[in-house]
Order: C-alpha cells, then sequence, then structure tokens
C-alpha cells in the first residue's frame, strides 16, 4: 500500500469513526449515570437536520453546529422528562425517541432535499499540517474531529478525577445510596442525559455538514446503534470508545478497499456484521465470561429511580 | 384535477371499517379514473419514489378532470402493502401503480380478490389478468454513461458503487462495461458493494476509497448524491442516479439517467379509460421516454458528446443494442453469440460478468 493510499485511507477512518465517537461518548456518560437512552438514532437525526437547516438558512456552519447540539438536548430532555420525572420505562422511550426522531426530522428535511451546502472548514494547523502523513491526517481536521479527541481525553478526566465525575459514577452504581447521601440523583441524571443529548446532536451534525454535506431522509443509517454498541464494547470506558469508533470505523472502509483490491476475499456482508458481532462477544463476556466483574457495567443501568419519601 | 394525499397510519386504521362497507358505487361518466400509487420510500427522496412521484404528477398535467391521483408514500414492503392497496381498491380507485419489487406477491393477492381493479407492478416479472408489469431499460442509459467514460477516463479506471448483486444491477454494470471498451478496450471497472440503496456516510466512503485507488469517473447503483459530492469536492467526475443531481456536482456531473415513468402512467391510465387495458409486460427505455439523460456537463468534450448521442440514437433507432454478440463472461462462457442480442429475458436473469469488472463478483 503507497503512502497516498495509506494517508487517504485514514483521512477517510477519521471520518467513518467521528460521528461514532461523539455519539458513543455521550451515551456513555448517560450511561455511567445510570440512564440508557436507546434514542440516539433519533437524537442524531434531530442534530443532523436541524444542523443541516441552520447552516442552509444562515450560511453559517457554526450557527449550524451549535442549533444540532440544541436540537439533540432538545430530544434528549423530551426523553429525561419522560424516564426520569415521569418514570416511564426507559427502553421503550428510548425505542420511541428513535422512531420519532427519523420522523421529526424527515418531516422537517423534506424541504431541505436535494440541496448541497458548503463542508465545514478544516482548520488546518500551520506548520504541522505540512508534516507527510501525520501531517494532514492529525492536524488537517475540522473542529468536530478535534473536539471529538478533546472530549475523549476531557470525559476520561471527568470520570475518573473529578468529584462531580465520581458522583456521577456513584448515582450510575446505586441510586438509592447516592440518594441516601444527599446527592441531587434526578438532576444529575438529567445533565448526564443532556449531556447525552449534544453529543449525538453533534454526532448529527458531523454527518450533515462535514461527512457528506447534505441532508438525506435516514442519513444516519443505523450509525446511532453502533455508538450504542460500541458503549458496551468499551465496556464503558471513554479511551476504549475511541480505540472502538476507529476499529468499527476502520472495519467499514478496509472492507471497501479490500473488496476490489481481492487481497481479503471475505463476503462484505460478513465484514459489515463485525461491530455488530464484536459487540455480541463483549455481552456474552460481561454476562458469563471469565472476564465478568472487570468490566464495569453501572449496576443502576436502566433502573428508574423513584426517591423515597 | 385533483390530488389527495393519504396517510398511511389513516388507511391502515380505516381499513377494517371500510372493508364492511357496501362495495357497490355509482360511476357516472363524470366520475373520474382514480388513479393510486403505492411508493416503498417518501416523496423526496430525490431518486427512485421522486421521480415515480414526478410521473403521477405528469399523469395530471397530461389527463386533467379524467384522473384523480393518489399516493401512500413510505410502505414498507411486507403485509403493510396488503393492507394499503386493499383500501386503495375498495376506496374506489380503478388504477393501481405498486412501485417496489417488494410489493409483488401482495399485488397479486389484493388482485385477485378485485377483479375489476387493474394493477401494475413495477420491476416485477408475476403476472395475472389484472396485473401488468412495467420497467425501463436502465441499461441503455448505462451505455450512453459508458461511452462517455470511454471518451473522459483518463486512468482508464472507473468506479462503481453497487446495491445489491441482483440482475438489474449485473445488466447496468456490463451495459457500462461493453460500451467503454468499446472506446477503450483497457477499460477497468472497480465494483464496490455497498449492501443499502441510502446510506450517504457509506457511499460517500465508497467513493473516496475508489478515488484513491486511481478511479477518475464515478458510477452508481445507489441512491444519494454523495459519490457526486466527493467527485465535485476532489475535482473528478461521476453519473448522476436516478435524477439529475448537478446541484451536488455542477462541475463533477458528466450526465444522469434519468427515471422517467410519466408516458407510461399516461398510457396506461388512457387505456383504462378507453377500456383497452390489459395485462402485459412493458418495457419501454430511450425510445419511448422512460429512460431520460441530463444535459451533458461541462467536461464533457464535443468529440464524447457527439459518441454519445450516437449510441443513443442508436439504441432509439434500434440499429444498435448494448448488448450484442459475442459477449464472454468471465469464465470465458460464451452468452451472446456473435451477432446475436441479448433477449429480455436473459438480460432479466442477467447473473454473469464481463472482462473488465473487478471486485466481488458472487
Amino acid at each position: 500500500m503507497s503512502t497516498t493510499i495509506l494517508v487517504a485511507s485514514l483521512l477517510t477512518i477519521i471520518g467513518a469513526a467521528t460521528p461514532l465517537l461523539l455519539a458513543a461518548l455521550g451515551e456513555l456518560v448517560a450511561e455511567r449515570s445510570g440512564v440508557l437512552n436507546l434514542g440516539v438514532e433519533g437524537m442524531m437525526l434531530a442534530g443532523a437536520v436541524t444542523g443541516f437547516a441552520a447552516t442552509m438558512l444562515t450560511g453559517s456552519g457554526t450557527v449550524g453546529v451549535i442549533a444540532a447540539a440544541v436540537a439533540g438536548m432538545a430530544m434528549a430532555l423530551l426523553f429525561g422528562v419522560l424516564t426520569l420525572s415521569l418514570l416511564s420505562n426507559q427502553v421503550a422511550t428510548g425505542l420511541a425517541l428513535t422512531i420519532f426522531g427519523v420522523g421529526l426530522s424527515a418531516l422537517v428535511g423534506s424541504g431541505f432535499v436535494g440541496s448541497p451546502v458548503a463542508p465545514l472548514p478544516k482548520l488546518a494547523l500551520p506548520g504541522l499540517s505540512q508534516l507527510p502523513i501525520v501531517g494532514p491526517v492529525l492536524f488537517g481536521q475540522d473542529f468536530l474531529v478535534y473536539l471529538s479527541w478533546a472530549m475523549t481525553a476531557a470525559v476520561a478526566w471527568f470520570l475518573t478525577r473529578t468529584r462531580p465525575g465520581m458522583i456521577l459514577r456513584a448515582v450510575g452504581e446505586s441510586h438509592e445510596a447516592a440518594h441516601a447521601i444527599g446527592y441531587p440523583v434526578i438532576r444529575i441524571r438529567y445533565l448526564a442525559v443532556l449531556f447525552g443529548g449534544l453529543m449525538a446532536g453533534l454526532a448529527g451534525a458531523f454527518l450533515s455538514l462535514s461527512y457528506t454535506p447534505m441532508w438525506v431522509e435516514d442519513m444516519s443509517a443505523g450509525r446511532g446503534w453502533i455508538a450504542l454498541a460500541l458503549v458496551v464494547f468499551a465496556a464503558w470506558r471513554p479511551w476504549r470508545a475511541l480505540i472502538g469508533a476507529y476499529l468499527f470505523g476502520g472495519v467499514t472502509i478496509i472492507q471497501l478497499h479490500a473488496q476490489t483490491s481481492g487481497i481479503i476475499n471475505v463476503p462484505a456482508q460478513v465484514m459489515s456484521m463485525l461491530p455488530y458481532l464484536a459487540t455480541i462477544a463483549v455481552l456474552v463476556a460481561i454476562s458469563a465470561g471469565p472476564w465478568r466483574g472487570r468490566l464495569n457495567a453501572p449496576a443502576c443501568l436502566g433502573v428508574p429511580f423513584r426517591p423515597a419519601t | 384535477m385533483r390530488q389527495v394525499r393519504l396517510p398511511r397510519r389513516l388507511l391502515l386504521g380505516a381499513g377494517l371499517g371500510l372493508a364492511a362497507a357496501p362495495l357497490a358505487r355509482r360511476v357516472s361518466a363524470a366520475d373520474p379514473l382514480k388513479v393510486g400509487f403505492v411508493y416503498v420510500g417518501p416523496i423526496t427522496d430525490n431518486g427512485w419514489t421522486y421521480r415515480h412521484d414526478v410521473g403521477r404528477r405528469d399523469l395530471e398535467a397530461a389527463l386533467g378532470d379524467r384522473v384523480q391521483t393518489s399516493y401512500v408514500e413510505n410502505v414498507p414492503e411486507g403485509p403493510d402493502c396488503e393492507r394499503v392497496l386493499r383500501q386503495l381498491a375498495q376506496s374506489g380507485h380503478g388504477l393501481i401503480f405498486t412501485t417496489s419489487f417488494g410489493f409483488m406477491e401482495a399485488t397479486l393477492r389484493v388482485a385477485r380478490q378485485f377483479p375489476n381493479v387493474k394493477f401494475e407492478h413495477a420491476t416485477g416479472y408475476k403476472r395475472a389478468p389484472n396485473v401488468a408489469t412495467y420497467n425501463a431499460r436502465f441499461y441503455e442509459g448505462r451505455a450512453v454513461c459508458g461511452t462517455l467514460a470511454g471518451h473522459l477516463s483518463k486512468s482508464g479506471l472507473v468506479g462503481y458503487i453497487g446495491s445489491f448483486p441482483i440482475p438489474e444491477v449485473v445488466m447496468g454494470v456490463n451495459a457500462f462495461t461493453l460500451a467503454m471498451q468499446k472506446i477503450r478496450p483497457d477499460a477497468r471497472i472497480k465494483l464496490v458493494w455497498v449492501n443499502s440503496w441510502n446510506d450517504p456516510g457509506k457511499e460517500a466512503d465508497a467513493a473516496k476509497a475508489l478515488f484513491d485507488q486511481g478511479c477518475d469517473i464515478m458510477c452508481q447503483h445507489t441512491d444519494s448524491a454523495a459519490p457526486m459530492q466527493q467527485a465535485e469536492q476532489r475535482g473528478l467526475m461521476a453519473f448522476g442516479q436516478a435524477a439529475d443531481q448537478s446541484a451536488f456536482g455542477p462541475n463533477a456531473q458528466l450526465t444522469a439517467i434519468i427515471d422517467n415513468w410519466g408516458p407510461h402512467y399516461i398510457e396506461r391510465a388512457k387505456a383504462v379509460l378507453d377500456g383497452t387495458w390489459a395485462s402485459q409486460d412493458t418495457w419501454n427505455g430511450l425510445a419511448h421516454g422512460e429512460v431520460e439523460m441530463a444535459p451533458y456537463g461541462p467536461r464533457v468534450t464535443p468529440e464524447a458528446a457527439a459518441a454519445a448521442d450516437a449510441v443513443k440514437q442508436g439504441i432509439i433507432d434500434g440499429t444498435l443494442h448494448p448488448f450484442t454478440g459475442p459477449i464472454v463472461d468471465q469464465k470465458g462462457v460464451e452468452q451472446i453469440a456473435a451477432g446475436a442480442v441479448a433477449t429480455d429475458e436473459q438480460m432479466a436473469q442477467m447473473n454473469w460478468w464481463v472482462p473488465g469488472v473487478e471486485g466481488q463478483l458472487g
């Protein structure tokens, strides 16, 4: 493989991995607080369509990205009200949120099909982006890619090194205990869910403003589900989510290259299944395998909290 | 001229209630023919379903008060389709178009229960006394594209993004390759499957991968304009799919194959109105207007345009067939004998590849 193809493949892999990483980091924080939000796909689509529409109407990519984040948070707020305040079932509500997001985004976006916008600008770091291979790969990306890397570090630091992060984890491990000590369980979960919505919205913005700068109905095409799988695959750890996102993204891109080169003769369909197969393998390991206990599924994940009065 | 949009949920809910209603309806001469359309996707898809809906609007424009059309979009292929069809048949529709391959069995089942309603199923192969089938000869458009590619490709290497290995797609790839090789015998096609009709991200990734491997023209049999956008970004070339995609690639688009269902819809509605409708298989192409080519883009040289026009005219005149023998497949088996042209049946079942196509060929 020549250097140009290598660089080009790496660039493509970053494009495929970034939306997965952004959405997975948000969901990871929400799940660490004990809330399972299966509505990632719906929040991503809401972000994608809102970001696209805002960019189209204002001509500003920055406005688009902010609007996408707000749209994702609005969807997450809806989920929060239903599951945290009204105590509806998280799994059913999350699924409904996805279906709702698909329909709502199609409705909002119907007037925006068939028109392109200018992609988000690449922020090339002067000097560094001229370096061979690593230059264009590491220093020639757009804002959202840098943000996805920075957020990985930030979330990892927040969860393990800060007091609020540990409180959030405590809420996810045992909401009764956290409540007894006096932590506002519901408020913390609201914030975590909103962060999840924000990140899913940004992932959507990346799809409709950078990856493929256009709006097409259902354009996330299952990436929200892969992000959900990724959180499990990463065993709720941010750095593993980064590795997983690049692994999942890499598999997609490598199989596209492999198809024409004839080096690896695995049917394309099998390669498309790999992220899900890997996730199932991790799930099995969590539930029954020898690593049981070393994987840290939050103990209160998906359990509604009803404070004793 | 009136157009009623029926919400699918309402239709499904109302289905049972209306089933008991008396089916006899007073039909007077002034009553327009109600024509129903069942779509698999949204009419905003800018591709397959959008073009069917343009055909429906053409029908309204052409026949005015004599027809009244309605459509149901986003109908999944399965039991839902049967309910939608039954509801359309019960609400007085005399002619119903079902526009996806997966509606085939449902169409036949419902048609048996409503012998007086005429059904037309797109891209299928099963017919009944009141079920006709229709399709368009898109491979003719592929041959025009292949001719342009033969003249305009510098590397002789064309990327092709495929959805699923079905005869319709295989036929298109082969027709394109054969036409291109007539100009450039060394032409090669790199084919990549994305296993989806509509996943812009994956289509864009496939286009990137193919461009990275040295392709300078992109061809696709998927729905989104993402590959066109990639071609535009890289200053390379691409062909639009199903609809004119020049908005996404003002410099990149060489031409596009445009589905044009209007002529067929008008003809068949007229046939019902005249009482001459009969079950048949319609497979029209460039000559009849079902397949149209978008205006050539800025990169098309006069020489390439002339060659492409000649191919198009030859197909319209019937003097040129994209599958004229001798054609030998990659295994060395002769598929079309010298001097012969492929029959419709041979094309509808095409599962072999011509030499020069590279990729995972099942």
